[in-house]
């Protein structure tokens, strides 16, 4: 990560105090600044430094990988979206149902992810509640928060559409939730792998691939 | 007599969209660095079309008070006039015909605008600020990942252009510095009311470190694209491609 620091509001540098910062590379706290010059002579006034440090970035084509990447999420994301409203997958396979939406059948389901020997999953069988929520959860909130996030992070989009600023209090933090819904996503990956892996991977393999 | 657009709306989406060609075309074509560049750069190809046909044009970039501002970090070249200076990119930009100007309190700099204009000139300082000024409390996107807000002023770059005659078949500004930078951005953007020459930040003459006497600032783009220690302003009826370097031309994301 070039800045591994992150912010709430609209602006934040390393002349500013960060949220939090992340240990994750060597462009942290690299202290390689000149002296730092006074914008004005009122005590507390903004202020400026030269940085002296050759920071680790690969942004170059970071970025680009980045965005090319994102076309394609929001391209086949909204393929996937028609396609699951269409055919009504969505409310037939993952909406929950609010019968099932209680704390006591969430808890079991929890624990029954902890078994040694899981009920293997086959396309007879509906989503577990756990399951369900998480999907619902990933389809029509982290992902899309992700891409909108990452959107009001543009000048040419926040200067178009201004609102964005204000939904997610400044850019900064759109960057930091950004951040934050990336987080969450690989840890559904994590999780989600684990548990087809757990739950018989060839089985589920061929269900996701062939449908059987 | 009907009044004649120097740009118009279907003109830019054309000009947008043959440049994309044109950018596809040359990166295909050219031989460069080895780079994954051919194929990153569709995506960053298919965002300019895209944000050039979907966005309503020319939208202000949001403008901040004054108690907004905030520190703000100068990076890459910060002083290309020092012979012992590196830039934190690790390249020694010094120039000596930019020291000599440091100098002299840049009373001697002059910004020449040529290319597809009527009447190529340099600009000193003072022509400079002679023009109407625009004061402008902006936020500076750095690619990095950081943001900084700051009070510019300068004069919009569309009245530079437009005195120095700008040609019909402009298509291009490319900015030219003294550290050996250089950039371009499409007619839009080079006319957009808030792509100024900056002169000026929070209140003072344009510190060395932000890019000493003149930068340009572009609002609707990442901060690689305001181009600091301006030396030349060429306009260009086709894209000036500097090769591959790795990083987009377009960047409004």
């Amino acid at each position: 990560m070039v800045h591994p620091r992150l912010y709430w509001g609209e602006a934040g540098n390393d002349l500013t105090p960060a949220l939090f910062e992340l240990p994750i590379s060597r462009n942290y706290q690299h202290g390689g600044w000149n002296k730092t010059e006074h914008f004005s002579t009122i005590s507390g006034a903004p202020v400026s430094a030269s940085r002296t440090y050759d920071i680790f970035n690969k942004n170059g084509w970071g970025r680009s990988l980045h965005f090319l990447a994102a076309w394609f999420l929001v391209l086949t994301g909204v393929a996937y979206w028609l396609a699951g409203l269409l055919t009504q997958h969505f409310r037939n396979r993952l909406w929950p149902g609010v019968k099932e939406l209680r704390a006591r059948l969430l808890w079991q389901d929890l624990l029954r992810h902890f078994r040694p020997q899981l009920p293997a999953q086959t396309s007879r069988r509906p989503y577990g509640l756990l399951q369900k929520c998480t999907y619902m959860g990933v389809v029509f909130f982290l992902l899309p928060l992700a891409a909108i996030t990452g959107l009001t992070m543009s000048p040419a989009i926040t200067a178009a559409y201004p609102f964005l600023l204000k939904l997610f209090a400044g850019a900064q933090s759109a960057r930091t939730i950004h951040f934050a819904a990336a987080l969450l996503l690989l840890l559904f990956l994590i999780v989600h792998v684990a548990m087809v892996v757990r739950s018989g991977f060839k089985q589920q393999m061929q269900g996701m691939l062939f449908g059987k | 007599m009907k009044k004649k657009y120097l740009i118009t709306r279907r003109k830019a989406i054309i000009t947008g969209l043959t440049s994309v060609g044109g950018l596809l075309l040359s990166g295909c074509l050219k031989k460069g660095p080895p780079t994954y560049g051919n194929i990153l750069r569709m995506g960053d190809a298919f965002t300019y079309a895209a944000q050039r046909t979907l966005l309503p044009g020319q939208s202000l970039a949001k403008e901040y008070q004054r108690s907004d501002i905030t520190s703000f970090p100068a990076t890459g070249t910060t002083n290309p006039g020092d012979p012992l200076h590196r830039g934190d990119n690790n390249k020694i930009p010094y120039s000596a015909e930019y020291a000599r100007l440091q100098g002299g309190a840049f009373t001697s700099w002059g910004l020449a605008v040529e290319g597809r204009v009527a009447r190529p000139k340099s600009y000193s300082l003072t022509d400079l600020k002679r023009f109407f000024l625009r004061t402008q409390i902006t936020r500076h996107t750095c690619e990095e990942g950081w943001t900084a807000i700051a009070e510019w002023t300068g004069v919009p770059l569309s009245i530079v252009l437009q005195d120095a005659g700008i040609l019909a078949s402009a298509r291009f500004v490319n900015f030219y510095a003294y550290d050996g930078y250089m950039h371009s951005i499409d007619m839009l953007d080079a006319l957009h009311p808030q792509t100024i020459l900056a002169y000026g930040m929070n209140g003072q003459e344009l510190p060395i470190q932000h890019g000493a006497p003149v930068r340009v600032r572009v609002e609707n783009q990442i901060g690689y694209k305001s181009v600091k220690f301006l030396q030349r302003i060429v306009v260009t009826d086709e894209f000036v491609d500097r090769g591959d370097r790795g990083w987009a031309w377009y960047v409004g994301i």
